[in-house]
């Protein structure tokens, strides 16, 4: 007799994904969905897809959901939040849309301690508008706007979500994992998982920061791109907890 | 009930809430402070909720998250603030929800000034939004009708999905005259089944969006919006007229000017000048049929503002070139002298001009 081992969880639609091959975003779509089915929240979760190459979540996750404008997910969120305090309300958010344009909605959000979970995907590139720089993108990293790589003198070291988000209080839940190898992403789950129970537990605002990698536009293959990720971007932005409050740890 | 003493801004926020709104987000700019400060104070009276903002970009995108979850929602700012929130307007219109954003007008361009303009024309009637979108923008005169027009406000955005702007100027938002809250008229109001709060696992899910990456599908989209500006242009168009069938002069103005105009008018009048009169009170939909009222032996048309001459170009086009349209304005916090405008009304009176 056969054993199931793995399904398809109800937290995502069955609408086929629309990224590249080798793309991250579509572990970390599971990772999410899986979480909200086993909090049984999916009936009452409302998410906020970003813009950029996750514009479409809001095909993706089986809730309901609100597509904002570049870097407004955190504002919008506020706004259904506030309508509806019980219910689960995340945003899902690139690097382009969360830490360059959006930088002051979630600043905000954390510094309210908005009681919502945010998914910051960080693959230290635009990738949806084909390859230009982020604020993310590592020093000599080749962008379309950076030709000869990301010169520090010129726009700047790579910023630092967690760390930067983890000074302000109201960030209750601070983490940066990654989703490069199974070990990895087995690690990422139990992280988001922890994200969406300090919302449930009325504690403030909550943020994983998930390393991830853009074949496409980093002009590497799928395998190429996760050493790429574990080799560069992991010594720059070191992953771990930065605040956890004490009822879920 | 009777009537009651009110500061424009604080009426603007008591007949919000009479009408059910619960959730105010907003920023800090002048000349329409007392209206958050209303808000913070009495939202949470009625299990409401008053927000400040980091900025009016997120104060616009909160109501726009708050309008998709279902909520009756205000925002308020003042005209520099409104350009910011111009990004979001259009996001919510693309998205057909319903929210009411309030605009005391200061004078502008960029910092501008901060006395009682009508330099936000354009910018309400035309949008500074991308795209093919309109709202509903409503030009109260006197804080009744201030009151009267914010309650229907919240019932014509929920009637046909789509932000209505009310537009004040400093003048509106400072003075203070006695209001009473009157039940705005009945409408069978549809169902907000397609709000995000949650599906219980009862239904599929609802999404908000304005996005439509097939070019058809847009079009469509677009057309779908168009044919509701069009349904909101025959049941919603409003204006006050006076005289225009012996009329020789015929004074277009809104808000607070058409208050000095009818001074102008009374004095005209008693000089035995035959004034009319046409006050739009929604300048979208712009009340063009008006103008097909007006008598065909009047001599002119004239447009009075307090701005450099923006809402004249609608006038031009409502009047179809059937008579002359002149203009006479003040501007950058300045406001016409009845003085003025008699003296205008006199010169195309007696073919001077």
């Amino acid at each position: 007799m056969s054993t199931k081992v793995f399904e398809r969880t109800k937290g995502l639609t069955k609408k086929p994904f629309h990224y590249c091959p080798g793309c991250t975003h579509g572990i970390i779509h599971r990772l999410v969905g899986e979480v909200l089915e086993e909090l049984g929240v999916l009936g009452k979760a409302i998410g906020v897809a970003p813009v950029g190459c996750s514009v479409f979540a809001y095909d993706y996750f089986n809730c309901d959901m609100h597509e904002a404008a570049h870097g407004r997910a955190p504002a919008v969120a506020t706004g259904i939040k506030r309508v509806h305090p019980d219910s689960v309300v995340f945003t899902y958010q690139g690097d382009g849309d969360l830490a360059s344009i959006g930088t002051a909605e979630i600043v905000h959000a954390a510094h309210r301690g908005e009681k919502i979970t945010t998914i910051f995907v960080n693959n230290a590139i635009y990738g949806m508008t084909g390859g230009q720089m982020a604020p993310t993108t590592l020093i000599g990293q080749k962008a379309t706007t950076a030709p000869l790589g990301r010169d520090e003198a010129h726009t700047g070291k790579p910023l630092k979500v967690s760390e930067m988000l983890s000074t302000i209080d109201g960030a209750k839940f601070v983490e940066r994992v990654s989703v490069h190898n199974a070990a990895n992403i087995r690690k990422a789950k139990k992280a988001i998982k922890k994200a969406f129970e300090v919302q449930l537990a009325g504690e403030g605002f909550g943020i994983v920061e998930v390393l991830s990698t853009c074949p496409t536009n980093w002009g590497m293959t799928p395998t190429e791109s996760l050493k790429w990720l574990e080799e560069n971007m992991i010594p720059y932005y070191p992953l771990g907890n930065f605040r956890t409050p004490e009822e879920v740890k | 009930m009777g009537k009651i003493l009110m500061k424009g801004n604080e009426a603007i926020g008591a007949a919000a809430i009479k009408a059910g709104c619960k959730y105010f987000f907003g920023y800090p700019i002048t000349p329409q402070n007392e209206l958050p400060e209303y808000m913070s104070r009495e939202l949470p009276k009625v299990g409401g909720v008053f927000l400040q903002a980091e900025s009016e970009v997120a104060a616009i995108n909160m109501v726009y998250g708050a309008a998709g979850a279902g909520a009756r929602v205000m925002t308020s700012s003042s005209s520099p603030g409104i350009a910011l929130k111009q990004e979001g307007i259009s996001y919510i219109a693309g998205a057909e929800l319903p929210c009411v954003i309030v605009n005391i007008v200061r004078g502008g361009p960029g910092l501008g000034g901060i006395q009682p303009a009508q330099s936000d024309y354009y910018q309400a009637t035309r949008g500074g939004g991308n795209g093919d979108y309109r709202h509903v923008v409503y030009a109260p005169a006197t804080l009744q009708e201030t009151v009267d027009l914010v309650m229907e406000a919240f019932d014509v955005a929920d009637m046909y999905r789509i932000p209505v702007m009310v537009i004040g100027d400093g003048m509106i938002g400072q003075m203070m005259e006695p209001v009473e809250f009157k039940e705005p008229k009945k409408r069978e109001l549809p169902p907000k089944d397609w709000a995000t709060d949650g599906t219980k696992g009862e239904r599929e899910p609802n999404i908000i969006n304005s996005l439509f990456i097939d070019p058809q599908e847009l079009e469509d989209h677009v057309w779908k919006l168009e044919k509701k500006h069009e349904l909101i242009k025959q049941n919603e168009t409003r204006y006050e007229e006076y005289n225009l069938e012996d009329a020789e002069v015929v004074v277009v103005a809104y808000g607070t000017t058409s208050r000095v105009v009818k001074n102008a008018i009374a004095k005209c009048e008693e000089e035995g000048i035959k004034v009319g009169l046409i006050r739009p009170i929604t300048l979208w939909p712009f009340p063009e049929e008006a103008f097909d009222k007006i008598n065909e032996n009047a001599k002119g048309v004239l447009t009075v503002e307090m701005s450099t001459g923006q809402m004249i170009d609608d006038v031009k086009i409502a009047v179809k070139g059937k008579h002359p349209v002149y203009f006479h304005g003040r501007t950058g916090g300045m406001v016409p002298d009845p003085r003025d405008i008699v003296a205008e009304i006199k010169k195309i009176a007696g073919g001077e001009k």
